[in-house]
């Protein structure tokens, strides 16, 4: 716990200890207040449940759980509390622009947390018998015909849990597919530029990676590409819109090439946020993709997930697909189509991802998300999108370096590098500075092909005077950078906490209380 | 369209500052017979959220919830009373809609969650850390898999006869891709697992041994001598637990040797949701975290040398070591983790302990009733809040005559092992603090007049 400042404040110490000291007597500082963990306030005598006496144990083949746990608990009130006030020291999108760029934080509808907690969705298991629970076929079902439209494609997977899932989803249908064809291709080209899951997703399905470089205006290079492509390539992983946030012109071409030499592209998903209405990935040639319902589909990413990631596929990939799925009766209603029936209905499935059948919560809350913009408003929802990271890139670029400026328009997010930055300073106090300015920082060192890459993604839920407000501040921002200015190198001054020791916790991992 | 702020006018302004004319301009890059001019055919237009919630109600009153009536359904998917306050701070907007905690000077909500997640996963387990989360049970136990073919550069695993079968399926399929070798079949009704035969089918292959505990039929064992005949081979115990609720009262895996401990989360805080979104526990020995999957949050210190969590050991993961990475895993059960953790902190250890013993009564009671109904026999020596029953006659088709007369009595095991014919007539059913008295005397009237 914070040591308590036992002469309370002072006048004089605003200026003399600024905003870093402990100057109040409780460590807080009016509505900005610290909170100890739950083991240092807690007790294992202590509940938030009521519950009926109890008779002891039983059945337990001698295996009752005799020494302590170690579990503290909290009254119900001093639970809310503890919980309203972490969640304080938190940024969020319902608090302001949250630009991480790859990330699509836009506005999360409230109508999407209420349907999903309808007693029909939220309550039902999983194995219930298929005939109580034809609704939640149903949704499933609805949401896939609608990514099936959307992306121009054959068929959708919707079991895989995030968007790394769906990459393993869509890698293992071409695995399958080439041993069906009686091929032993082990390699993947995948960009430099790819986010860490498009390689760790190839490496996890045994296959080995090599890159695809790129042409100075941050694009595949499709001749080189041209140049690797043999009997020995399984297949491309290629992200459109590209985390330069450029769209892949060659897309077509490229898949063309590579269909020709006999592999699959696999198209990474994550960006189709920009062209979501306008564009089907389905007319480039693509044979499987995931689709980031977090992103793209507006469902929470709640501190780190649940994601839910589908994958549509080609009808070259479709045979391949993964166990469960919900199938439309001839005769009406819906069946689920698991191991037992793949025989005949499935035969050359690749397998199961997860138990039971993929993510529902997110399921429900996505197709609330769709219906309610319908494929008018999805199309507007990819050009705001777009427009919003367009008037981005122009408004800044004249204060920080955009590497692909000169590209073109940009897709939903902007890209800028650490170029022309004073002595010392770096992409890193660009970022806490923003924090201070009351934004959360743009994704920053990502992607790997931009020195200090600094990623920004509006969305296409920022008003123009939101945008206004932030142009400002980053400008100001950058002014500082290139200036020099020490107190950047400090920031953030008024967060919770002001930089923190990563160096010194990943040498001493303290993962678990030890008290 | 009411979630888009941008008016008419401010486009117009804005594509002027940008230079273009239209955005038809900024769209430019895409070749133009991939481009779409007008609204996709065939989908319809936006709707109000009236109209919407009407849509999704319609199909939410197609399904029979849980709570409609008796409700006795397991098998990796528990249905516990889930405190009102929980769903509550969960839905409080600075956790809903943040990210992953990569800027930890304004993430020390999650963060300092995510460190108290962790610490009573550990404790719960029996373990020294745990992670962040994953997806689920069955993906964290192939994950387990993994690191133990890493740890032990070995790539044999023994599934024991009592894990869940999605678990060995999922199991099944990645190792048909990755050439691991996986040894697994399916449980005896009459018999219990030849813990025997596992421990001697252990060899200088072998990189793990997995065991499942309470066991797919409800059945709990002590893993310990397997734990030290794993030891003795250089293999590790793995062991998977799909309703946690259980080690209120039972002994946990950790405690018993077991190197890895993965599990299903979704009993505490998280609800049934129809299969997901869950939450995957994953602990370990402390030796072994250099080599887990996922996030890992740590404790540290600010600048001016205040206590402070941050994600840690990231050189692990895929964003760093990309193709070299202990996993592919990206975006978790973050919000999952949250409600596990609220739902645990509420219970407490001694709550935890009263709700556990109330399950288990509520099921020993339902078991002695059951049992009475004419030609159904408790298999199960020892149990939680789950067992198996054997019936006179094939459990799929009484559970779909139970369904008709409201009752969801149980998953058959026709279900959960279809071509097994020695399964057949074999019903796991769960009990839990939810279910009443009136219930249980409902399904048991009700199984009786169904297999007369
Ligand atoms: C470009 C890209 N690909 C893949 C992923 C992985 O998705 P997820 O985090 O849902 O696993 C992400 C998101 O983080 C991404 O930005």
């Amino acid at each position: 716990m914070t040591a308590l400042n036992r002469a309370g404040w002072r006048p004089e110490m605003n200026a003399a200890g600024g905003a870093d000291d402990n100057v109040t007597f409780t460590g807080n500082r009016a509505l900005m207040l610290e909170e100890p963990l739950i083991f240092e306030i807690g007790s294992t005598e202590t509940t938030g449940v009521d519950f009926d006496e109890a008779a002891s144990a039983g059945d337990l083949g001698g295996l009752a759980r005799s020494a302590p746990i170690g579990l503290p608990g909290l009254s119900e009130s001093e639970t809310v509390r503890h919980y309203t006030r972490l969640s304080r020291q938190n940024y969020a999108i319902d608090l302001g622009l949250f630009p991480l760029g790859s990330c699509t934080m836009k506005h999360n509808p409230r109508l999407n947390e209420k349907v999903a907690r309808m007693s029909g969705f939220a309550d039902a298991h999983p194995l219930q018998p298929q005939e109580t629970v034809q609704g939640a076929y149903a949704v499933i079902h609805e949401l896939a015909e609608w990514l099936v439209t959307l992306t121009g494609m054959h068929s959708v997977a919707m079991s895989p849990k995030a968007g790394a899932h769906g990459e393993l989803c869509g890698i293992l249908c071409i695995k399958a597919a080439l041993e069906a064809r009686g091929e032993d291709r082990r390699v993947l080209l995948v960009p430099e530029s790819a986010h860490g899951t498009n390689p760790a997703t190839a490496a996890f399905a045994g296959f080995s990676v090599e890159d695809i470089p790129a042409t100075s205006e941050g694009r595949v290079d499709l001749a080189a590409l041209k140049a690797r492509l043999g009997p020995d390539i399984a297949g491309v992983m290629i992200t459109n819109p590209n985390t330069c946030g450029l769209f892949e012109r060659d897309m077509k071409a490229i898949s063309d090439a590579v269909h020709a030499v006999g592999g699959y592209v696999y198209c990474d998903g994550a960006n189709f946020n920009a062209i979501v209405g306008r564009v089907r990935p389905g007319d480039l040639g693509v044979d499987a993709m995931h689709i980031n319902l977090h992103k793209t589909f507006s469902t929470p990413h709640g501190g780190g997930g649940p994601g839910s990631g589908p994958v549509v596929l080609s009808e070259a990939l479709a045979p391949f697909a993964p166990l469960p799925f919900v199938a439309k009766q001839a005769e009406g209603g819906f069946r689920l189509i698991e191991e037992e029936s793949a025989d005949e209905q499935h035969p050359q499935s690749f397998g199961r991802m997860t138990a039971f059948h993929g993510q529902m919560g997110m399921f429900t809350r996505a197709l609330a998300y769709i219906l309610s913009h319908g494929a008018d408003g999805l199309k507007q929802v990819a050009e705001d999108a777009v427009l919003n990271a367009n008037y981005l890139l122009r408004s800044l670029d004249d204060v920080l370096d955009a590497p692909f400026g000169a590209s073109g328009p940009c897709m939903h997010e902007a890209l800028f590098s650490d170029r022309g930055l004073a002595e010392g300073f770096s992409t890193l106090d660009i970022a806490k500075g923003l924090i201070d300015e009351g934004y959360h920082p743009m994704t920053v060192y990502f992607p790997l092909v931009v020195h200090g890459a600094m990623l920004v993604e509006p969305t296409e839920t920022e008003s123009k005077a939101v945008l206004d407000q932030f142009i400002g501040a980053l400008r100001s921002i950058a002014m500082r950078a290139k200036n020099g200015d020490p107190a950047l190198k400090s920031a953030p001054h008024f967060a919770p906490r002001a930089r923190l020791d990563e160096t010194g916790a990943a040498r001493k991992p303290v993962l678990a209380w030890e008290g | 369209m009411r979630y888009l702020p941008l008016t008419p006018d401010d486009r117009s302004a804005m594509l002027a500052t940008i230079g273009a004319a239209s955005i038809d301009d900024l769209f430019a890059d895409v070749p133009a017979e991939a481009r779409l001019d007008g609204p996709i055919a065939g989908l319809p237009p936006h709707a109000s959220e009236l109209a919407v919630e009407r849509h999704m109600g319609a199909l939410a009153r197609r399904n029979r919830a849980a709570g409609d009536g008796p409700f006795f359904l397991g098998a990796g998917a528990y249905r516990h009373h889930v405190p009102a306050s929980v769903d509550h701070l969960i839905q409080r907007g600075e956790f809903l809609t943040a990210y992953t905690p990569y800027q930890p000077e304004i993430a020390q909500g999650t963060l300092q969650m995510l460190f108290e997640f962790q610490s009573q996963v550990a404790r719960l387990l029996g373990t020294d850390v745990a992670n962040a989360s994953m997806y689920d049970g069955s993906t964290a136990c192939w994950e387990a898999i993994v690191m133990a073919r890493r740890i032990t550069k070995r790539a044999k695993a023994l599934l024991s006869t009592g894990v869940h079968p999605h678990y060995r399926s999922v199991a099944r399929t990645m190792a048909k891709y990755t050439g691991d070798v996986l040894v697994d079949g399916d449980p005896a009704l009459e018999a219990g697992t030849d813990w025997a035969a596992l421990a001697a089918a252990i060899d200088k292959d072998t990189s793990c041994v997995v065991v499942q505990y309470p066991d797919i039929l409800g059945r709990i064992d002590d893993m310990t001598a397997l734990a030290e005949a794993c030891q003795a081979a250089g293999a590790l115990l793995i062991a998977v637990v799909t309703e946690p609720v259980a080690l209120g009262l039972i002994k946990a895996p950790g405690e018993m040797g077991a190197d890895i401990v993965v599990g299903e989360g979704q009993s505490l805080g998280v609800g049934l949701q129809f299969g997901g979104p869950y939450v995957g526990l994953f602990a370990c020995k402390a030796k072994y975290v250099r080599q887990m999957p996922g996030r890992l949050c740590g404790e540290t210190v600010d600048a001016n040398g205040k206590r402070g969590f941050v994600l840690t050991l990231s050189t692990r993961e895929q964003h760093i070591r990309r193709e070299k990475a202990t996993s592919n895993i990206c975006t978790n059960s973050g919000l999952c983790a949250l409600a596990f953790s609220i739902h645990m902190t509420l219970l407490g250890e001694a709550g935890l302990r009263r709700l556990a013993a109330i399950n288990h009564d509520r099921a020993k009671m339902a078991a002695a009733e059951l049992a009475k109904v004419p030609g159904v026999s408790v298999m199960n020596d020892s149990f939680f809040n789950e067992f198996t029953l054997l019936l006179p006659a094939a459990a799929r088709p009484v559970v779909h005559t139970l369904a008709e007369k409201d009752i969801l009595g149980g998953v058959s095991l026709g279900r959960l092992f279809p071509g097994n014919d020695a399964l057949a007539n074999g019903l796991v059913v769960a009990v839990t603090e939810t279910v009443t008295e009136d219930d249980i005397a409902a399904f048991a009237a009700a199984l009786k007049e169904v297999l007369a």
